[in-house]
């Protein structure tokens, strides 16, 4: 029987009660008394001079109450890049100042250049109207594609950038020679030019802010749509407004998805605060649908050749990859992280790979910033090598199957450092190889292929064997590599006197569930129900620190940071039951919510320990604080590793070139399972994603710098029709080396494994069925793609 | 969204009254209209909501064949035309999401003619008759390209005749974001021939595809295509398909939906 409580457990995540019935509480449903309107006068052009802004109509418009420009945040700081890059040659990157409004110059379409505060929303936007009418912009020539970009010294999007070049980046460069000798002497290599397709992250809940100011105290409060709300807090503090962090408190309350886009500190969080101040009332904002589009972070935009040497069995000797990713107009805060260190050391997968070296140039373009997205890095790490070696088994005519099981690493050769810097701890690939095999009834995939073709449809299967670096850490290794932040996470265990708890988590929760899952692992070590268990999240003035959710972090670092605070007050309720007891602190164990005295029957309940500690009656005093309540800051020793196999199985419509997803098997190693319900919904969610990036989603700017995906006419997003039912298996388990728990986080796998698995299938199907000239088909897979190929 | 006034009268007579005032302008479904004035790309002084009069709304046979009130949601077309016109039902309940179709109406889609939009076609295969507040227009003079219509200033829809078909069907290739129809082809055979409208493909919008017409009314079968071409010249390009692939489209969904009218 699984258990119905605790680790473990598929509990329903009690979160989803308040979302379900219209109850949660989101930061554009917060009414303030006294509340002003926020409306961003955003450039329409992709690069322009700003000439002249002549505020006088605007500023005399019914209920306007202030208007900011560029010019007013001049001398404050900028949002800074998190991460500093060296070039190859040790330079280091190129870092412009992204300012809270645009100054000088306006870098791409959406970009802000004014701001308009009004009594009411649509008394703003008819001031923000005018106030466009009455702003001159030069337009200057868009830098759109990537390899213009690099080529053409003249055009600039930062004046003081000469080649549009952010970085050029080499990893690891010292292996670079021998690299190309262990490519020139392979047998057969295999190139892939590809391209990882830009996403618009589409969280549910357009971002949000609103800004306050207590004239009396001095005090700012910042209520927003963050992953991440200490970091916003350092950025909009310390390094934009100049306000003392204890200054400043951040809320950011039930938020409605992220997927990255809501980890970064923007523009319009600073905008609110300045306002609130210089108004003495609060100031918000909510994004519309089209400003989402315009100016939220953008996710991947890679373009890249990856070469892979082998020998003519697909033994795998070298791999060597060339990348150009675009960051967009500004840096956003890990924009610079992304296409390096979450990609490149990810180069070598789950194989034994002797030699592996990766180039990323990252380019400054007259479009939206592009940082992390739902597995940043690692899904454009992941696709390059997946697709990569489905050409060369093709080439080879080679089994898919076995050449991954050939230079997959077994579970002997852990720890296993990579030629790319990381060292994997623990892992079974093959495990979870065979599993998805299972699942999928390989063997039978002929028959499932002649009804298929019965049906007039073309059917093919595509595997990925993926791994991928969660939990991003340690801090001084990632400090040594440029981070400029750390990345630890932090909680704290409140036990009230009457034996309830209070948790507060660093993690931010923004739809994964850890209001469920962190309470199941309190309540389990401490032998509670999880109804006397509240996770707290999201406040700055309640939190003692964190560093947000994203990477899948929450559980291998966050929920770490829960069980060492937990640990903390085990040892101390053991100290009052000693006491209590009248026994030694060494005879107590600590069991099912009962301190024993070891060998007794003698017992007190976990209750009892915490009214005693706060009614400390019959306390040891002079030895111990009373009070019940422990915080931990936990900082991992390294990445965790999750890894898996995923199969899909397509049917293609050859007359439209139409592409269904009809089968999707997901065999993962996430180590140690929390709650099996999450899981399954974290990967439903993120094979949704991958199968959005694989099909149908897509972001278009003309050669003018316009976004022509710019809403859902245009931006085609996955829906329900568009997604199987979904066959996932974590029965594989190595649990990880290096945390007490030993998870490996589960949030990204979906995404980062299958999107390859989907596009090989989809050339599977079409080899099938005689289209062998096609190798490669960009993504997304869409119909007139696939049609084209086919028949182009 | 500017400031509007707003009427709501109860009769076409009224109605006609009131839009016959400066910048007053029709209100069906409000799925078109409304988001373009949030966007404030369009600000009428007056909306006249056309959903309140009765002689507007519902599906019902009669002389010529199917009537619809041009106020009917697509829903409602979709249910109670079922029974006398499948075909034209499957179109309306294929159209957007339930909140498109509980509130669009079949007026709002025919006066709008986007070019992307499903019901042109079938009111074209059908050769229906777009009545007005002043007179009936054929379906052959109605459409008259991207987004523009017969129809004169003051003038509105009051409903549409459907002549049924002994035979027909609709099928259409969504757009992947929009759903609307990337190509959608309409097929009715009558007694006296078979009538192809082809919507979303065209670039100058609704079409008829006069060959398949002929070959399907010499003989109606997915087959009697086979030897057509449709040539990309007329065809358009976008984010979504190149003109030979609408070409493509064309010609592979119109043997479709021979083969779905049975
Ligand atoms: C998310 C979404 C998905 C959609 N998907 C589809 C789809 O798949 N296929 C499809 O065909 N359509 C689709 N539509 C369009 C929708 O079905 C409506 O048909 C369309 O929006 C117009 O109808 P309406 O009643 O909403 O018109 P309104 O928005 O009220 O009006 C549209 C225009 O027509 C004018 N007008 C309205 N009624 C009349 C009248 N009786 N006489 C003269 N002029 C009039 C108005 O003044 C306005 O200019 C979709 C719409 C949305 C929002």
């Amino acid at each position: 029987m699984p258990k119905d409580h605790g680790i473990g457990a598929p509990m329903k995540r009690r979160e989803d009660v308040r979302f379900l019935t219209g109850r949660g509480v989101y930061t554009d449903d917060l009414a303030l008394h006294g509340q002003a309107a926020a409306v961003f006068v955003r450039s329409t052009v992709a690069h322009g001079r700003i000439k002249s802004i002549n505020p006088t109509k605007a500023a005399a418009m019914p209920g306007v109450l202030a208007i900011f420009t560029g010019e007013d945040f001049k001398d404050v700081g900028g949002n800074p890049a998190g991460w500093l890059i060296n070039s190859r040659d040790g330079t280091p990157m190129r870092e412009p100042k992204r300012p809270v409004l645009a100054h000088g110059k306006v870098r791409h379409v959406g970009d802000a250049y004014a701001a308009v505060i009004a009594e009411t929303l649509s008394q703003a936007k008819d001031a923000a109207e005018q106030l466009a009418d009455d702003s001159v912009i030069e337009e200057l020539p868009a830098i759109v594609d990537m390899k213009a970009a690099v080529a053409d010294a003249t055009n600039r999007v930062h004046d003081e950038i000469p080649d549009n070049l952010c970085f050029d980046w080499g990893w690891i460069e010292d292996n670079r020679a021998a690299v190309d000798a262990a490519m020139k002497a392979a047998p057969h290599v295999v190139t892939l030019n590809l391209v990882n397709n830009r996403l618009v992250p589409n969280a549910m809940e357009p971002r949000a802010s609103i800004g306050e100011y207590n004239p009396g105290t001095g005090d700012y409060k910042l209520t927003t749509t963050s992953q991440n709300p200490h970091l916003t807090r350092l950025l909009v503090a310390a390094f934009v407004l100049g306000i003392p962090e204890n200054k400043l408190t951040v809320v950011a309350p039930d938020v409605g998805g992220g997927f990255g886009s809501k980890i970064y500190h923007y523009g319009e969080e600073a905008l609110v605060l300045a306002a609130a101040k210089k108004l003495g009332r609060p100031v918000r904002w909510t994004a519309e649908r089209s400003e989402s589009f315009l100016t939220d972070a953008h996710g991947r935009d890679h373009v890249t050749k990856i070469e892979l040497g082998c020998t003519k069995d697909g033994q795998i000797l070298a791999i060597r990859t060339e990348t150009l990713a675009n960051v967009g107009a500004y840096l956003s805060n890990f924009s610079t992280a992304t296409p390096t260190f979450l990609h490149g050391t990810l180069m070598a997968g789950p194989y034994k790979v002797p030699h592996v070296y990766v180039n990323v140039k990252t380019v400054f373009t007259n479009t939206a910033p592009v940082d992390a997205y739902r597995g940043a890095g690692r899904p454009e790490a992941t696709f390059s090598l997946e697709r990569v070696i489905d050409k060369m088994c093709r080439e080879l005519n080679l089994d898919p199957f076995e050449v991954r099981r050939k230079n997959l690493l077994t579970p002997d050769q852990f720890p296993y450092t990579t030629p790319v810097g990381l060292v994997y701890d623990t892992g079974n690939y093959q495990a979870t190889l065979d599993r998805a095999m299972a699942m999928a009834d390989v063997a039978g995939f002929d028959k499932r292929a002649a009804a298929s073709k019965a049906r007039g449809k073309l059917r093919g299967m595509g595997l990925s064997t993926w791994i991928e670096a969660c939990g991003i850490a340690p801090s001084h290794l990632v400090g040594i590599l440029g981070s400029r932040v750390g990345l630890y996470d932090a909680a704290t265990v409140r036990v009230n006197a009457t034996g309830n708890l209070s948790v507060m988590v660093g993690a931010h929760s923004h739809g994964q569930g850890h209001e469920t899952v962190f309470a199941q692992i309190v309540a389990e070590k401490l032998g509670v129900p999880e109804s006397s268990v509240e996770i707290v999240h999201g406040d700055t003035s309640k939190i003692p620190f964190g560093m947000g959710s994203y990477g899948s972090r929450s559980l291998a670092v966050c929920g770490v940071a829960v069980t060492k605070a937990i640990d903390k007050i085990v040892a101390k309720g053991k100290k009052i039951a000693a006491h209590m007891l009248e026994a030694s602190e060494g005879d107590i164990t600590f069991e099912d919510g009962k301190f024993s005295v070891a060998g007794t029957d003698k017992a007190k309940t976990f209750g009892e320990i915490a009214f005693s500690a706060y009614v400390p009656h019959n306390y040891p005093l002079e030895t111990l604080e009373p009070g019940l309540e422990e915080t931990a800051f936990y900082d991992p020793a390294n990445f965790t590793y999750p890894a898996g196999a995923y199969i899909c199985e397509v049917e293609v419509d050859e007359g439209t070139g139409k592409v269904d997803v009809v089968a999707f098997h997901c065999a993962d190693d996430f180590g140690n399972v929390m709650n099996p319900m999450v899981v399954e919904g974290q990967v439903h969610g993120g094979v949704g994603q991958g199968i959005g990036q694989a099909l149908c989603e897509f972001t278009a700017y003309d050669e003018n710098g316009q976004l022509l995906t710019g809403s859902y006419m245009d931006y085609p997003m996955p829906r329900a029709e568009d997604v199987p039912f979904y066959n996932v298996d974590y029965s594989c388990q190595t649990p990880c080396t290096h945390n007490p728990l030993g998870v490996k986080g589960c949030g990204e796998a979906g995404a980062i494994g299958s999107p390859p698995a989907v596009v090989n299938a989809v050339i599977d199907a079409l080899h099938r069925g005689g289209h062998a000239h096609v190798t490669h088909i960009d993504m997304p897979v869409s119909p007139s793609r696939v049609w084209q190929a086919v028949n182009g | 969204m500017h400031n509007f006034d707003f009427a709501k009268p109860s009769t076409i007579a009224d109605a006609a009254k009131a839009l016959a005032a400066d910048g007053a302008q029709a209100l069906s479904g409000g799925q078109t209209l409304i988001p373009t004035m949030k966007q404030r790309l369009a600000a009428p002084a007056t909306l006249v909501s056309l959903t309140g009069i009765a002689e507007m709304q519902g599906v019902c046979v009669g002389d010529g064949g199917l009537h619809i009130g041009a106020a009917t949601p697509h829903a409602v077309v979709a249910k109670e035309a079922a029974k006398h016109y499948p075909a034209l039902a499957d179109l309306a309940g294929g159209i957007g999401d339930p909140a498109v179709r509980s509130r669009g109406t079949i007026g709002g889609s025919i006066a709008n003619n986007d070019p992307a939009a499903c019901y042109p076609s079938a009111v074209l295969a059908s050769g229906a008759t777009v009545v007005t507040n002043k007179r009936k227009i054929a379906a052959d003079d109605y459409f008259q390209g991207l987004f523009s219509t017969a129809l004169e200033e003051g003038e509105f829809v009051t409903s549409v005749v459907f002549p049924i078909p002994q035979k027909a069907a609709y099928v259409k290739f969504n757009q992947p974001a929009s759903r609307f129809a990337l190509t959608g082809v309409f097929v009715a055979k009558f007694a006296n021939g078979v009538r192809v409208g082809v919507t979303g493909a065209g670039n100058d919008g609704v079409f008829r595809w006069a060959e398949a017409e002929r070959a399907l009314s010499a003989d109606f079968s997915a087959s009697a295509l086979s030897g057509l071409k449709v040539d990309p010249a007329g065809m358009n390009a976008d984010l979504h398909g190149s003109a030979a692939y609408r070409a493509n489209l064309v010609k592979v969904l119109t043997g479709r939906a021979v083969m779905a009218a049975g």
